[in-house]
């Protein structure tokens, strides 16, 4: 991390905040993925939801961390002292002494119990032509992949990469597989795919080099409404395994 | 009323000043490369800042104002005219009816913004009208504007109205008016084919090793002609870290430098994803970010370091200049 931070806390083994450009800053703490980091990432990002302070545009829960973009003038305008020069703080101390205070009474705040989203996926076929790969690789059935793939709990980490896509943590390494070694041009969107350890679903048409196992019917980016994603960091989500006449009726059955 | 699209240029987007709030959901700001730009242009005209403008790329469009408009082109100089005689850039112009806007030789910068009073009237997807190209969404139909679009104009604010009052005083009800006020030289950019450009310290500038950090601001980087909204590829000096390292995916945001495995960095630029895994070396400065946006394919940079403190004191000073500008502007409407 950088350590040349012109703002440091008392206490570094908790959490540090760093810029993140001249205009957003990064709230690290620490740098292992895990569910404690991850409790105290969701923790700011409720408490950001909740009570914006003024002058933030927008923040973004990551891993390990949260992002705050702010304006550099609104800050200014409300927190700059210019009758106490000694006390005249530039933006970035501004809005990271903001950022301290309410980290630091984060400890006390309840943690909400996360949201679950099921995500029924058609397994196998034109959907999945990586399905037998992955289970070879593995010395599994392909039925066993599925049985795995969706008998798991997943956290949404974070959101990015592509609108709507969520990167998901708690994939078993019993179906990892690296990843292709050709791209594919273009990858429908819903189609769910494993690359490494990692398993997520395309939100919208892209090229990419992961191994196709799946599709749901469902839909991840809706810009149509808000918010625009079917996820979002903090959620839980299950897979869940249709037949494929279930997923050609899917648009009718919802209502 | 409307413009109509009878040449699209290369590449002529819809965008406001980008689609902020989202990127927690993965969605992508968009908005202007330039965006310094796009607030004058609509400054000048009355608009909000804020207000949905066209960014015109190397080649730019040829239009129609099928009713009495009043504009403004700033950014790059793509050598604008209007009823086949040239218009100054950075200035409010009054165009009568059926006037026909086209653009010439690239002569400065390679991106020109077009304000008209009332701001293009697009709907608003996910709280802003900025075009998201990859997604297909927001500006017109989520593309790049097409010969024969027809692109609809918003109703004129109050200060569009008194401006162009006081321009078309003494003109002829056909004639082109250009305004007698012009911005003061200290608000004009620097844009160059090859401007120095400060940045800050990246998050992981210490992985990188030291004869890279220096080849890094001692050499001239070339921005490749795979480079795009998204971001600019340069190659000049390839860049090594001490010791490999694997980084988690973490927020980025414009201007950010990042170094993929080939060493040649690519600066993040308006169309960046909102997260990035590669080791990031450097920031450029919010204040240098529309000098960078108005180098070419082919042109060259340099890059010189600032501290945040400095870079921030640069961001505030632009900051007030425009305020400046908007009360100067205020002033002119009114009389």
């Amino acid at each position: 991390m950088n350590n040349s931070s012109p703002y440091q806390p008392d206490d570094l083994r908790t959490f540090e905040i760093v810029p993140l450009g001249d205009s957003a800053l990064s709230v690290v703490f620490g740098d292992r993925i895990g569910p404690e980091t991850h409790k105290r990432v969701r923790q700011l990002a409720l408490y950001l939801e909740r009570q914006p302070f003024h002058g933030m545009i927008e923040f973004v829960p990551a891993f390990t961390s949260v992002a705050v973009y702010y304006d550099v003038m609104a800050l200014l305008d409300k927190h700059a002292n210019v009758a106490e020069p000694r006390h005249r703080q530039f933006p970035f101390q501004i809005a990271a002494a903001l950022m301290d205070k309410i980290v630091r009474q984060l400890g006390s705040l309840p943690v909400q119990q996360a949201k679950t989203v099921e995500i029924p996926v058609c397994y196998g076929g034109e959907f999945g032509p990586d399905l037998e790969t992955v289970a070879e690789q593995n010395g599994l059935t392909p039925q066993e992949v599925i049985d795995i793939h969706s008998g798991a709990d997943y956290l949404v980490y974070m959101l990015g990469f592509a609108p709507g896509f969520a990167y998901l943590g708690g994939m078993s390494e019993r179906i990892a597989a690296p990843r292709r070694q050709t791209p594919r041009l273009a990858i429908p969107a819903g189609t769910v795919g494993i690359a490494g350890k990692q398993t997520g679903v395309y939100p919208i048409e892209t090229p990419g080099g992961w191994q196709l196992i799946g599709r749901t019917p469902m839909e991840l980016f809706l810009p149509k409404s808000w918010p625009p994603a079917l996820l979002e960091a903090g959620n839980v989500v299950r897979f869940y395994p249709i037949s494929r006449s279930e997923f050609d009726g899917w648009e009718e059955s919802r209502t | 009323m409307s413009v109509r699209i009878l040449k699209p240029g290369l590449l002529t987007t819809i965008q406001d000043r980008g689609r902020f709030g989202a990127q927690k959901y993965g969605i992508i700001v968009s908005g202007p490369m330039d965006s310094y730009a796009l607030r004058i242009a609509n400054l000048l005209v009355g608009n909000d800042e804020a207000a949905a403008g066209l960014e015109m790329t190397i080649v730019g469009p040829e239009i129609e104002f099928e009713a009495p408009a009043l504009l403004s082109v700033c950014g790059g100089d793509l050598s604008p005219s209007l009823n086949g005689n040239p218009v100054p850039l950075w200035r409010t112009i009054f165009a009568p009816e059926g006037s026909r806007l086209e653009f010439g030789e690239l002569k400065k910068g390679c991106r020109a913004y077009l304000a008209v009073a009332g701001g293009f009237d697009v709907p608003v997807e996910m709280s802003s009208r900025s075009t998201y190209l990859r997604a297909g969404i927001g500006g017109w139909e989520g593309r790049p504007l097409q010969q024969g679009d027809r692109i609809p104009v918003g109703e004129l604010p109050p200060r569009s109205l008194s401006l162009l009052r006081k321009l078309r005083r003494g003109a002829g009800k056909e004639d082109t008016a250009v305004s007698p006020w012009s911005l003061s030289a200290d608000l004009l950019p620097a844009y160059a084919p090859d401007p120095v450009i400060r940045v800050i310290d990246g998050a992981e500038r210490e992985l990188f090793d030291e004869e890279s950090v220096s080849r890094f601001f001692s050499e001239t980087y070339r921005v490749l002609p795979q480079s795009d909204r998204m971001g600019y590829r340069i190659s000049g000096g390839k860049l090594k870290l001490k010791e490999q390292a694997e980084l988690i995916s973490s927020p980025v945001t414009f201007g950010t430098i990042q170094v993929p495995a080939d060493g040649d960095p690519i600066v993040l630029m308006a169309d960046r994803q909102t997260t990035g895994g590669y080791p990031r070396i450097a920031q450029v400065i919010s204040a240098d970010l529309p000098l960078l946006a108005q180098v070419n394919l082919g042109g060259k940079v340099r890059f010189r370091s600032v501290s945040l403190k400095e870079a921030q004191q640069h961001a505030v000073i632009g900051e007030r200049k425009v305020r400046t500008l908007r009360h100067g502007l205020v002033l002119q409407s009114v009389n």
